[in-house]
């Protein structure tokens, strides 16, 4: 406990300051207390020259007791039932009053928050519906190519089909013209060249085997 | 001229009771200065109970808070129920001190008689409270626990002694400052009167160094006024911590 013995020491020295004071200037009040009473104009002297210090005069003591004795007890009695619990009273009604208030300002803190997260959450809800809004859109945008896309392929396919079963008639319808004028011209041929007449069957067939071999 | 004449006690009123003499005196009429002033102080002072409080408020709160920490920090938190007796105790030493630095009035706390008649009170409330509190075992605080017994008659009497001299020291501690203090200003004041009286015009020139000590010595009676009171209240709280825990 330094704390406490500083105190202590505190106390003792200016006790032991006190004291030695006291002596060093009693002795010098004596001196001008005697040269006071050798004046021939001194009022007072007569009154304690014989006691010398009045607070060692036992006469004053019975008077000194009794009024320090009504007066502390007046003291103590005011102090301890009235002037103390007013000061007390006024100290805890402010330090009420600051808990109150520290107490209401936690609690609109408090009430701010939860606004400020309710907020919050409906912010965040309606950025989820935004976002929902939007990819639903998305979806639908991306579905619609979709299907424009496969009718337009389906589409280009069944054009291509037809265009490719005509080309192929076509062309069935050509190599059928070919022969069919082929076979006649081969006849026609070997009659003028040969004399032989071949018969249709004979030049069809040889007009055929010349053209698979062609083809081959 | 004589520094000692501000101590003398003056009759008032002369009043005799059982064979005493028990005169209302200049002691006795400050005494009542102080419990009034004391008293008017701290009802005036919160009569208002502001919130944000006023001058005399604050003052009256501070007196408060201050007796009220050093009953806290010094005799515990079982000391609370004996707060009014050290608060009564500062105050009335300390408007007491206070009071004597007002020219012309009269300084009570620098009688032996009332610093010693409040330093046994103050002993014979704490011996009362120890012997409540602990019955006989309040003796066993005359022989220090871990000492050995073999130092029992050399350590027991040191102990009783120290105890019983507890209000002589407390009281010629206030008593001695007070009354060093006050002679001292008047002893330099004394200085500066004679020699004004003695050297005349020159007297007017040197009278100023020992009054220039003076303001100085005024200074420091406030700083000795308050520490005393203080002294005086924090050796009461240690007191009644040694009454009330016994070391």
């Amino acid at each position: 406990m330094p704390n406490l013995l500083a105190k202590g020491r505190l106390a003792r020295w200016s006790g032991v300051a006190g004291a030695s004071l006291a002596t060093l200037t009693t002795m010098a009040g004596t001196v001008l207390a005697a040269a006071a009473e050798h004046a021939p104009n001194a009022a007072h002297g007569g009154e304690h020259a014989s006691g010398g210090l009045p607070q060692l005069n036992p006469a004053n003591f019975p008077t000194q007791i009794f009024w320090l004795a009504l007066t502390f007890g007046v003291l103590y009695y005011l102090m301890s039932k009235k002037a103390l619990p007013r000061v007390a009273e006024v100290l805890e009604a402010r330090q009420e009053r600051i808990s109150r208030d520290l107490a209401k300002a936690a609690q609109l803190k408090e009430e701010a928050e939860a606004i400020m997260a309710q907020v919050e959450k409906s912010l965040a809800g309606a950025r989820a519906e935004a976002q929902g809004v939007i990819a639903q859109a998305a979806a639908g945008i991306e579905a619609n190519n979709q299907a424009r896309q496969a009718q337009l392929n389906a589409d280009i396919a069944e054009r291509l089909r037809t265009a490719e079963s005509s080309i192929a008639t076509a062309k069935e319808q050509a190599l059928a013209n070919i022969r069919a004028e082929s076979a006649g011209i081969v006849r026609d041929i070997t009659g003028r060249l040969a004399g032989v007449d071949v018969d249709q069957a004979q030049a069809d067939a040889a007009v055929a085997a010349v053209l698979e071999e062609r083809r081959g | 001229m004589d520094p000692l004449h501000q101590f003398q006690i003056n009759p008032l009123f002369q009043i005799v009771l059982g064979g005493y003499d028990v005169s209302f005196t200049n002691s006795a009429f400050f005494m009542v200065v102080a419990v009034a002033a004391i008293y008017a102080l701290l009802v005036m002072g919160v009569a208002n109970k502001s919130m944000v409080p006023g001058r005399l408020q604050s003052l009256a709160e501070m007196f408060y808070e201050f007796v009220a920490n050093l009953v806290r920090d010094n005799a515990g938190h079982d000391a609370k129920p004996y707060f009014p007796f050290v608060f009564s105790i500062f105050m009335f030493v300390l408007i007491g001190n206070m009071i004597g630095m007002i020219p012309y009035t009269f300084t009570f706390t620098s009688h032996i008689i009332v610093t010693f008649a409040l330093a046994a009170t103050v002993f014979v409330f704490v011996t009362i409270l120890a012997l409540l509190k602990h019955g006989l075992h309040f003796f066993s605080f005359f022989m220090p626990h871990g000492a050995p017994i073999a130092l029992a008659p050399i350590l027991i009497p040191i102990e009783v002694i120290s105890y019983v001299m507890r209000p002589v020291s407390l009281s010629i501690r206030l008593f001695a400052n007070m009354m060093a203090g006050h002679t001292m200003l008047k002893v330099f004041a004394g200085f500066t009167v004679m020699m004004i009286s003695g050297l005349g015009a020159l007297g007017f020139v040197t009278g100023l160094i020992p009054l220039a000590i003076n303001v100085a010595l005024t200074g420091f009676e406030f700083l000795v006024a308050f520490l005393q009171a203080y002294v005086f209240s924090i050796l009461t709280c240690l007191y009644i911590r040694d009454a009330l825990e016994l070391h």
